[in-house]
């Protein structure tokens, strides 16, 4: 209940902060990836993972181009093999593409070596994965403070943050409790405090209610609304029609192409669902307001 | 980094103490295993003190022409009294013609048979550096007037008279009545024999009693200081080549011996045996880092994930590495410390007869070859570990 008005608070301030950049110039894409492709095998055994609409001439494939605005929320959708989690690997910076370029927030990823790339990985990007992937054996505290300790934060300014980024997931009080004390939810929530942690440009989530039953589902999803209220641009993978309904523009692969790229909500503001919600209190308040007003029971 | 070191290997508690183990047995057993050989070859250096370093020894024998026994001439008493001419042989301080036999010895009712009866010239006691705990030694005179008295080593002491006062007892040594006049020092034993078992007699009460007044074991010869050995050992060959009426120097049939390069070549042999052990010691050493080694690549293999995991969070590859590092070196440490005790606690206690003496350095060298291993042997899988592409590592299962 707490997280939820807490949700709420954020989601208000959010359409303050989103106006801004409105009023400025239009901010540069989060993601810009052009004529991307990803391969695996050679000759005949070749196969395409991500190859986008084929050139009729040369029978070569042209890739995917995508550009993602800040503070959108995209989600990916495909079946499994469409191609989706080879895009996910690469916007994630774990996989280099076999062709085409990447753009992460203005940095042209192709031209990074290993130890730049895990700068960007730390600085830029928040990963959530499927299988939560946290460190074993190692309290949520100390897993939220990792990317800190990777950034080169000072012991005391990362627990402060730590400790922050836990309580925005709800989970101050498992702060020393180890993966295999928490439940699946709570393990995600604690991955999902560790990818926002260092403030990065983009949240990637891979299918991050894939193993979670709907309460846990409902739980992880209000906080990644939240998030994207507050600004922060997501990238959420899935094939379940539920979770990209929270999504402000879907996208659908198949055979490692985009087959649609729908829109559900502005760029800016806060994403459907919460807007819905938010819509409904406000009506509901309207009516209560109203009530009183009128003076009927 | 090490609380996460530590959290790493507390997580497979018996597989740590295992590799730990490798190493402990490697580092304890270079530390004992030299300080066994030192322990040898001090204590031949102690017996080369306790010999004298002037003393020279005469025994008859070919040394090494092929002489028939016949024509070989024994030791003689005459010999002794030929070497002992100051004019001949300016550089012999004195000299003691020595016979050695076997008697069982009574006390009362107390039976034992010594080690060897020695009968001698009181010039014995100084070139063999044997001293007196109690009592005298025998005298000159004693030798002149067959006189039956005797001079007893410390164990053959306590094996006949236990607590009681040797001096002035008598025994009886093969039926022959000797007044102890005498105890002589503990020695110690320095190899097979005790040097404290012994009866020692005037030349002629022995000769009388059991050998007969023939031929001398061996002459005992103490040149006048260390220095001049070597030119006591050319006057004593010259002297003897004349008695003995021989001309040619290739055909001896006496060997004159220098305790000291007998004993030298003892201690080069003790000291081939220390590095025989030492090179043992180094090779559980080394079996204990490839031990390392293979835990370490185990854990990486199986922490590929979390090597994955924490890739994607933005670890450089230098983290990783120093992560995996210092896994290995924390074994190498904490075995090569355990081990290092276990070495010094071992090296109390005599290893077959050898007291182990530790050499400091060895115990440092150990330690640091452990740690040094553990960073060599420790770099492999913490290289395979870091070079690892995250998302190879992240589907690994």
């Amino acid at each position: 209940m707490a997280r939820r008005a807490r949700a709420k608070r954020s989601a208000g301030s959010a359409v303050a902060e989103a106006a801004e950049p409105a009023v400025q110039q239009v901010p540069p894409p989060v993601i810009q990836v052009r004529r991307l492709t990803k391969s695996y095998g050679h000759g005949d055994a070749t196969v395409h993972a991500l190859c986008g609409p084929w050139d009729p001439q040369t029978d070569e494939p042209l890739g995917v181009s995508l550009d993602i605005e800040p503070g959108d929320f995209v989600a990916v959708m495909g079946s499994s093999g469409s191609g989706k989690s080879t895009l996910m690997n690469i916007l994630g910076c774990l996989d280099v593409p076999t062709a085409g370029r990447y753009l992460l927030d203005g940095i042209d990823v192709g031209h990074l070596d290993e130890s730049q790339l895990s700068l960007v990985r730390n600085r830029k990007i928040g990963f959530i994965f499927q299988s939560f992937n946290l460190v074993p054996r190692t309290s949520a505290l100390a897993q939220v403070e990792l990317p800190l300790a990777y950034a080169g934060v000072r012991a005391a300014e990362r627990r402060k943050r730590a400790l922050a980024a836990l309580a925005l997931v709800g989970l101050s009080e498992r702060a020393d409790h180890k993966p295999n004390e928490l439940s699946g939810g709570q393990q995600q929530r604690v991955a999902v405090a560790r990818a926002l942690v260092t403030a990065p440009a983009m949240l990637l989530a891979d299918e991050p209610t894939g193993n979670l039953d709907s309460r846990s589902t409902e739980e992880v999803l209000a906080i990644i609304d939240g998030l994207n209220a507050t600004g922060r641009t997501v990238v959420l993978i899935t094939h379940e029609d539920e979770v990209a309904a929270h999504a402000k523009r879907v996208i659908r692969l198949v055979d490692g192409q985009v087959t649609s790229d729908v829109r559900q909500g502005p760029a800016g503001g806060p994403p459907p669902v919460l807007a819905r919600q938010l819509a409904a209190a406000q009506a509901q308040q309207a009516q209560q307001t109203g009530a009183l007003i009128g003076g009927r029971s | 980094m090490i609380r996460f070191a530590f959290a790493g290997l507390a997580a497979n508690k018996v597989r740590s103490a295992l590799t730990m183990l490798g190493v402990l047995i490697g580092v304890a057993s270079v530390i004992l295993l030299l300080a066994v050989g030192n322990g040898s070859s001090t204590a031949v250096k102690n017996s080369i003190t306790a010999l004298g370093t002037n003393s020279l020894t005469v025994t008859s024998g070919s040394g090494g022409g092929a002489r028939t026994s016949s024509t070989v001439k024994k030791l003689t008493v005459d010999d002794a009294r030929a070497l002992a001419n100051p004019a001949a042989a300016p550089d012999i301080k004195s000299v003691a013609p020595v016979v050695t036999t076997t008697a069982t010895a009574d006390y009362g009712n107390i039976s034992y048979t010594p080690g060897s009866v020695i009968g001698t010239y009181p010039a014995y006691f100084e070139t063999a550096n044997q001293k007196i705990a109690s009592g005298d030694y025998f005298s000159a005179d004693d030798v002149l007037n067959s006189a039956k008295v005797a001079v007893i080593g410390s164990t053959t002491a306590q094996q006949l008279f236990d607590t009681e006062n040797p001096v002035g007892k008598t025994i009886s040594l093969g039926g022959t009545p000797l007044t102890v006049v005498g105890v002589l020092q503990t020695k110690g034993a320095t190899g097979f024999t005790d040097p404290d078992d012994v009866v020692i007699a005037p030349l002629p009460t022995v000769q009388n009693a059991f050998t007969g007044f023939g031929s001398v074991n061996q002459i005992l010869v103490q040149a006048t200081s260390a220095d001049t050995t070597t030119q006591a050992q050319s006057e004593i060959t010259q002297i003897l080549m004349g008695t003995h009426s021989l001309t040619d120097p290739t055909k001896l049939d006496f060997r004159v011996s220098n305790q000291t390069s007998l004993l030298s070549t003892r201690e080069s042999t003790s000291q081939t045996f220390t590095v025989l052990l030492g090179a043992v010691a180094a090779i559980s050493l080394l079996v204990g880092g490839i031990g390392i080694t293979n835990i370490m690549l185990v854990t990486v293999t199986e922490r590929t994930r979390e090597i994955g995991i924490r890739k994607a969070l933005g670890a450089p590859k230098a983290v990783i590495l120093g992560q995996f590092l210092t896994e290995s070196t924390l074994l190498s440490v904490f075995g090569a410390g355990l081990g290092v005790a276990a070495g010094i606690i071992g090296s109390h206690f005599s290893v077959v007869g050898i007291k182990p003496v530790v050499i400091p350095s060895s115990v440092f060298g150990a330690f640091g070859i452990a740690v040094a291993i553990g960073l060599f042997f420790g770099s492999y899988p913490a290289n395979r570990a870091a070079s690892l592409r995250p998302i190879d590592a992240l589907r690994h299962e």
